[in-house]
């Protein structure tokens, strides 16, 4: 089984921009994949050059198997693509956009599949409507119906609730983890982290053109980050010498990092040992905010 | 097949769609034209013998419109679509380069052949119809729709923005359909001039149209035949190098 996309050492420059500096990238078919990285860091350029918008100095793509290049045709068919920003048609309603769409797929009578997406993405009510009266959330919804009316085994979505409602990525994620949950492939570029860290099995994190962490999620949150236990003892009291070791001071409180909740006991009994008493407390799950803060600090990609 | 008969109709919905501003306007302009310049050059202009001025503008006229709305179609698509984005709807696609052109140049024609099929009944109230032979009427109408839809597609490929566009319309469009003997026989030209249009396709595309309305030209209509052909053939290729090399859209 090829894998549902396939970039080896893939570079762009744009003068003397070096947008894509040799990207090596496998995904497999049925992956939820997360692409994160701060603006400009060659996220979009890299889903140009899989759809067959940006050409590539150097270095192939290929979608399902196909070369994006050398058998585009096969290629494009594989790969829906929800651009990030908000572009229409402004002479058309939203049936007919879609209409058209699968036209130059290729596809003839497609308003079952039609009707199906629009249901999904809560837009029946605005199937005649013409695309110029959609409100900006709406017009979103129709580039994700747009890049769906061909079915395409493997959907790339880049940053698609950027300025979104949470209604809407309510049910934009519903339908595309129905979407995956069915075999396609989803790859997701997104600024929320939080949304990635919930849906994608696997993420690489680029900066600069390169792909500095690629991993599971939960591997990435467990190198990069831990569960954290926040605390402040009664009058400002130091922690007993054997935490204090491990803890890091943010103003009065105490941030004691931890791996399992067993430790946590521990820690509670080496305070009351000490005879202080702990005024306030939280803990703190491992955050992908963290990872991602981590990972760009750093210079180096870690083994 | 589906791919191209899809943006064809999709390019074709959209001048409709506005035919007050694609179609009806340029009719308008055309009938201005024609009552102005019947009005004050009938009976002061001798083109062909005992041919009535008027009825000499009529095949210039309905020409020019063709083509100027042929060029805007085409061209006008293209540059919209580039500046909205929403080009991408038919870059990411299996569409092929052909299939993207033919789309576009035949839009273009069929939009060029609608003004110029309106301005043609418009004139009835002016002049006679009459035709020579419809075949040469036919050919020159599709073919320099063609080759001006071409030109569009090329000038919509090159232009980044909406003045771009409109200087390549205002300095070569333009002079080139005014100065190619809509409103005159180039035989009434000093020599130098007469010269010069010859250097003008457009020139041989109205003379040969020309000349399927009353079987009289400046030159052969075969030698236009040829050289619109020949126009036409050498920028398809062009565009088609374009488009394959992805000029300005698949960068």
């Amino acid at each position: 089984m090829s894998p549902a996309i396939r970039v080896s050492q893939v570079t762009k420059r744009y003068r003397e921009l070096v947008a894509l500096a040799g990207i090596d990238l496998e995904i497999g078919q049925g992956e939820f994949f997360g692409l994160l990285g701060p603006n400009g860091a060659g996220k979009t350029t890299l889903i140009s050059a899989l759809a067959g918008l940006v050409r590539p100095d150097a270095g192939r793509l290929w979608v399902m198997g196909h070369d994006v290049q050398q058998d585009y045709r096969k290629a494009r068919r594989q790969l829906g693509v929800v651009p990030q920003e908000i572009v229409f048609d402004p002479f058309f309603s939203v049936r007919e956009t879609l209409r058209f769409q699968s036209g130059y797929f290729g596809i003839r009578h497609n308003d079952d599949w039609i009707d199906e997406i629009l249901a999904n993405l809560d837009l029946t009510a605005k199937a005649d409507v013409g695309m110029r009266a959609l409100s900006g959330g709406m017009k979103r919804r129709v580039l994700v119906a747009q890049a769906l009316v061909h079915r395409p085994p493997v959907i790339v979505l880049d940053e698609p609730t950027a300025g979104v409602d949470v209604e809407l990525r309510q049910t934009l994620w519903g339908f595309i983890r129905r979407l995956n949950g069915e075999g396609h492939t989803v790859v997701l570029t997104t600024h929320y982290l939080e949304e990635a860290e919930n849906l994608c099995g696997r993420i690489a994190m680029m900066k600069n053109g390169r792909i500095v962490a690629l991993d599971s999620t939960s591997n990435l949150l467990r190198r990069f980050s831990a569960h954290t236990l926040r605390l402040r003892l009664e009058g400002g009291a130091p922690l007993p010498a054997l935490q204090s070791a491990r803890a890091e001071r943010q103003g009065d409180h105490w941030v004691i990092a931890f791996e399992h909740f067993s430790q946590v006991e521990r820690v509670l009994a080496e305070i009351r040992a000490a005879g202080a008493v702990v005024e306030d407390m939280t803990t703190a799950q491992p955050d992908l905010e963290d990872v991602f803060v981590k990972i760009m600090g750093q210079e180096e990609l870690p083994s | 097949m589906t791919g191209f008969t899809t943006l064809l109709y999709k390019e074709v919905l959209r001048f409709w769609k506005v035919g007050f501003q694609t179609l009806a306007a340029p009719i308008l302009t055309a009938m201005l034209y024609l009552l102005i310049f019947s009005h004050v050059l009938e009976g002061h202009v001798q083109v062909y013998d005992a041919l009535p001025y008027t009825a000499f503008l009529v095949p210039g006229l309905v020409m020019m419109s063709l083509l100027q709305n042929a060029f805007a179609n085409s061209s006008s698509s293209l540059i919209q679509s580039k500046v909205m984005g929403s080009i991408i709807f038919i870059l990411l696609p299996p569409i092929s380069n052909f299939a993207f052109f033919a789309a576009f140049v035949l839009a273009a024609v069929l939009r060029g052949l609608a003004v110029g099929l309106g301005v043609l009944l418009v004139t009835v109230f002016f002049a006679p119809l009459q035709f020579d032979q419809l075949a040469w009427v036919a050919a020159f109408a599709v073919l320099g729709g063609a080759l001006l839809g071409t030109l569009g597609v090329l000038a919509g490929l090159w232009a980044d923005k909406f003045d771009q566009l409109a200087a390549f319309q205002n300095f070569l469009i333009m002079p080139l359909t005014f100065l190619s003997g809509v409103f005159y026989s180039i035989h009434s030209l000093p020599p130098f001039w007469q010269q010069v249009s010859r250097y003008n396709p457009v020139f041989y595309i109205i003379d040969g149209f020309r000349h399927g309305f009353f079987g009289m030209s400046d030159v052969s209509p075969w030698l236009s035949l040829a050289v619109v052909v020949g126009c036409l053939c050498a920028l398809t290729v062009a565009a088609l190098l374009l488009l394959g090399r992805g000029y300005k859209l698949r960068v």
